[in-house]
């Protein structure tokens, strides 16, 4: 991989992969949900949906088809520390790229229209994800985790601020945060390094630099004792939901997490584009053999996310047909108190850490894999830090996992939450 | 590892001698291998009277064999990092991972063992039984899910098979046996039903070589084929499914078109396309989505087999908007039909099409099913060399014969599942 900065301040980041003939262009921005205030919750991800709706060179009946015709995919996601715009396509298709995400850089065009059609559009998407119960208990136990810290807070927004947000607002967010400085340019696949690095220039070089954006988040308070949520609604399964106070990417901490999560549902990687789809190995996962094989639960799913600063390690429980949340919760506290006392055995950590180090490589099968996760942990954690996952992983001791097991799933440090399931009268 | 897509695949095929069909592609990616058993042995092949069994065979079929326990089989697969993933359509159960290269052996035999000698185990069968009606229940609450079941009711009737849900019933699957999953593994799992695709860093001839050595000795005989009846859909029905407590409306909107085999096949993928699928979701997602602001997801997906596929419509929208979006679906559908695409959307998708063939190869697991399907349907290994000129010679004609002969709002079958609508029927 090259590293390379522009007099501006973009960073560029490219690494050559001649595997398939195709290009993976990626533009990371350091601002996600977690720099929002209340009254603008939901700005990052809405300010992410203009920035497909036309520029100054790029009018928005032409957005369509610009990647198209190199046979490309495009698309954008944005969460709690970054926002990221990408497309993969052959790799011909490289300088329109450039192009592409230079304009969307500093070009956009926030037609008062465009984003008055878009709020609907946005809000359409808050309610299908309403539709899921188990999703609306993700919202619901989130925001009850945190006091101060906006990480409690939907990435796309509270439904109030939704509606009440103006074209202003956004077009202040996007022009603060879409700077030179406050981005990475990721570029992967089958080109010519210089090649990219010349594009980058020509295309981002032009662009002023702005004010540098300065992230500050208030600090969560330390929890001082558990906190519960119970949604009850018309449904016809029940969900139990844990969250504790996760280490950022960076505390000590992560990776002995990331081996006890491991053993407990099963290693998912640090891949939050792919790895968090279909199921982990799992079948011999504590928690999979305490609630799926004894009947209890249906799914088990654990979430440890790389952070830039301290979020949440969720485990979600889809509860089996017939059986009550309080004898899940039972059942799943009883091991939860077993490995913060006892913590697990050399063979769990070792098996668990033979998991991480599969997913490590089945989660950079693809240009579009590998630049995501260069882009990632680029903006989200910082310079360095992915070259050293696989050592500090193979690092950690069946003590430090010990540690953070007794420390970490403390009962007054969680918030837990029920979706209690209503029955329907249609 | 040399071996590189770049040009194209270049995939090495064996026929054992028993019907098993090996086909190996080597690749570059990374030190991992996808590997892919696919058995004729999908929703087609269960009785009418015991819909869900092919599903539910899937979820047990793997958790334990004559000589290893469903704890065995964890433990090889989990130690190496490996999940299995079991997946049934109408056509095909498949058994998929990806591993180490280095594991390829040890997980091919688990593999191997798992199809060839599986014992069902009762104590497993009982978890997995739970598993799945907690996953009918969960799909009852998903008015995604409701309404795009009740639209494949109505459009392949009179118990077709493509017209249930893979899942089958609570009743169904409560009444399931183990004898009956027996009959059914004996009838379909055997060496002339099963594709064996491996896709990774792996030499070719050593992979064919593998799979022989598993598979090779197997006798098992298949049941008899079974051929996709006639469907007639219930033109212009529409049905309401009440959820009252959702936030939203889901709609589902279709029709039945051709098969994967016909000839018009390709030009019925590009008349797709350009209504549903182009950009963020073609001619529909630029109405309903982009000009009006109505729903986040407005597209078009179309799904042919062996039999007559699904041309599906899908969008998520405001309960008050139901109305609004179904004559948004109706105009762009009518319009289609009627007038035809435009020379510019023909040029467009054909580039964007051919364009997209590596992006359909870009990692091992996208390649073994890519290749899983030009085995199920005998497109031939060089199908993705001979792709762009069957996209090229696809004519404005073609694409707008497709569009007359599938599009046509009078006949599509409407399924909403939702809170009660201005237009609930």
């Amino acid at each position: 991989m090259r590293t390379a900065h522009l007099d501006n301040g973009l960073t560029v980041l490219t690494q050559e992969l001649h595997t398939a003939p195709l290009v993976s262009v990626w533009c990371w921005y350091r601002v996600g949900s977690g720099d929002e205030r209340p009254g603008l919750t939901g700005v990052s991800h809405w300010v992410e949906h203009m920035n497909f709706k036309g520029t100054v060179n790029i009018p928005r009946d032409e957005m369509k088809g610009i990647v198209e015709r190199f046979g490309g995919t495009w698309n954008g996601y944005t969460w709690i520390d970054q926002t990221t715009y990408l497309e993969t396509a052959g790799r011909d298709a490289l300088d329109t790229l450039l192009f592409i995400e230079a304009e969307r850089m500093h070009n956009g065009l926030y037609d008062p229209a465009e984003c008055e059609s878009e709020r609907t559009v946005i809000i359409s998407e808050l309610q299908g994800g309403e539709n899921d119960p188990d999703q609306l208990l993700d919202t619901e136990v989130t925001a009850s985790a945190f006091r101060a810290h906006p990480y409690r807070h939907p990435t796309i927004g509270w439904i109030d601020d939704l509606r009440a947000m103006t074209r202003d607002d956004l077009y202040d967010h996007y022009r603060r945060h879409y700077t030179p400085a406050n981005a990475t340019l990721v570029v992967v696949g089958d080109v010519d390094t210089d090649e990219v690095l010349r594009g980058a220039e020509r295309h981002f070089g032009p662009i002023a630099a702005g004010a540098p954006v300065r992230r500050r988040r208030p600090a969560e308070p330390r929890q001082v004792g558990e906190r519960r949520v119970l949604i009850e609604r018309e449904g016809t399964t029940a969900y139990l939901k844990y969250a504790w106070h996760a280490p950022a990417a960076t505390d000590e901490d992560f990776f002995p997490m990331l081996v006890l999560d491991a053993a407990l549902t099963g290693a998912k990687g640090l891949n939050l584009w792919t790895s968090f789809r279909g199921t982990p190995p799992q079948r011999k996962a504590r928690l999979y053999d305490a609630l799926v094989e004894r009947g209890l639960a249906s799914a088990v799913a654990g979430s440890l996310i790389a952070t830039s600063e301290p979020f949440l390690y969720s485990v979600s429980l889809t509860i089996a047909a017939g059986v009550s949340p309080a004898a899940v919760e039972a059942a799943a506290d009883a091991e939860f108190e077993r490995v913060r006392t006892g913590g697990l055995t050399e063979a769990e950590v070792a098996r668990a850490k033979r998991q991480l180090r599969a997913r490590l490589v089945f989660e950079n099968d693809s240009v579009t894999n590998v630049a995501h996760q260069i882009g990632y942990f680029e903006t989200v954690v910082g310079p360095g830090y992915l070259s050293a996952v696989a050592d500090r992983l193979a690092a950690v001791t069946t003590e430090q996992v010990a540690g953070v097991a007794a420390r970490r799933l403390a009962a007054d440090r969680r918030t837990v939450g029920w979706f209690r399931p209503l029955e329907r009268h249609a | 590892m040399s071996s590189t897509v770049a040009r194209g695949l270049a995939p090495l095929r064996q026929r054992l001698d028993n019907g098993v069909v090996a086909t190996v592609q080597e690749t570059a990616f990374s030190p991992a291998v996808t590997i892919s058993l696919a058995f004729r042995a999908g929703s087609l092949y269960e009785p009418d009277t015991r819909p869900g069994l092919a599903w539910f065979l899937g979820r047990v079929i793997d958790r334990g064999t004559t000589s290893r326990s469903a704890s065995d089989i964890a433990d090889g697969l989990d130690d190496r990092g490996v999940a299995l993933r079991v997946t049934t359509n109408r056509h095909v159960t498949a058994l998929s991972c990806t591993c180490l290269s280095e594991d390829f052996g040890p997980v091919v035999d688990i593999l191997a063992d798992i199809v060839r000698h599986p014992s069902f185990p009762p104590e497993e069968i009982e978890k997995r039984r739970v598993e799945t009606i907690t996953a009918i229940r969960q799909d009852q609450d998903n008015p995604g899910v409701r309404a795009s079941e009740a639209l494949q009711a109505l459009l392949y009737p009179a118990g077709h098979p493509y017209g249930r849900p893979a899942k089958g019933t609570i009743s169904a699957v409560e009444a399931l046996t183990r004898d009956e999953l027996l009959a059914q593994a004996a009838l379909r799992f055997a060496p002339a039903t099963l594709s064996a695709v491996v896709v990774g860093d792996v030499r070719a001839s050593e992979a064919v070589d593998r799979v022989a050595a598993v598979f090779a000795d197997w006798t098992a005989v298949a049941g008899g084929e079974r051929g996709v009846p006639t469907p007639h859909p219930s033109f212009g029905a529409r049905l309401a499914v009440e959820m009252p407590e959702k936030s939203q409306s889901d709609i589902a909107y279709g029709f039945v078109a051709v098969n994967r085999l016909d000839p018009a096949y390709c030009a019925h993928w590009m008349m797709n396309t350009i209504l549903g699928q182009f950009g963020l979701g073609g001619r529909l997602a630029e109405n309903i989505r982009e000009r009006q602001g109505m729903a986040y997801y407005a597209f078009s997906s179309f799904d042919p087999s062996l039999g007559p596929g699904p041309l599906v419509i899908r969008a998520g929208v405001d309960p008050a908007n139901v109305g609004r979006a179904l004559e948004a679906i109706d105009a762009e559908v009518g319009a289609l039909a009627r007038d035809g695409a435009t020379e510019r959307e023909l040029l467009e998708t054909r580039q964007y099409l051919i364009g997209s063939i590596p992006r359909m190869l870009e990692n091992n697991a996208a390649i073994a099913v890519f290749l899983q399907t030009s085995e199920f349907f005998e497109l031939g290994l060089d199908y993705d060399r001979r792709l762009p000129d069957l996209l090229r010679r696809v004519t404005l004609d073609d694409v707008n014969a497709a569009a007359a002969a599938v599009l046509d709002p009078s006949r599509a079958c409407v399924a909403v599942a939702g809170p009660a609508s201005p237009r609930g029927e």
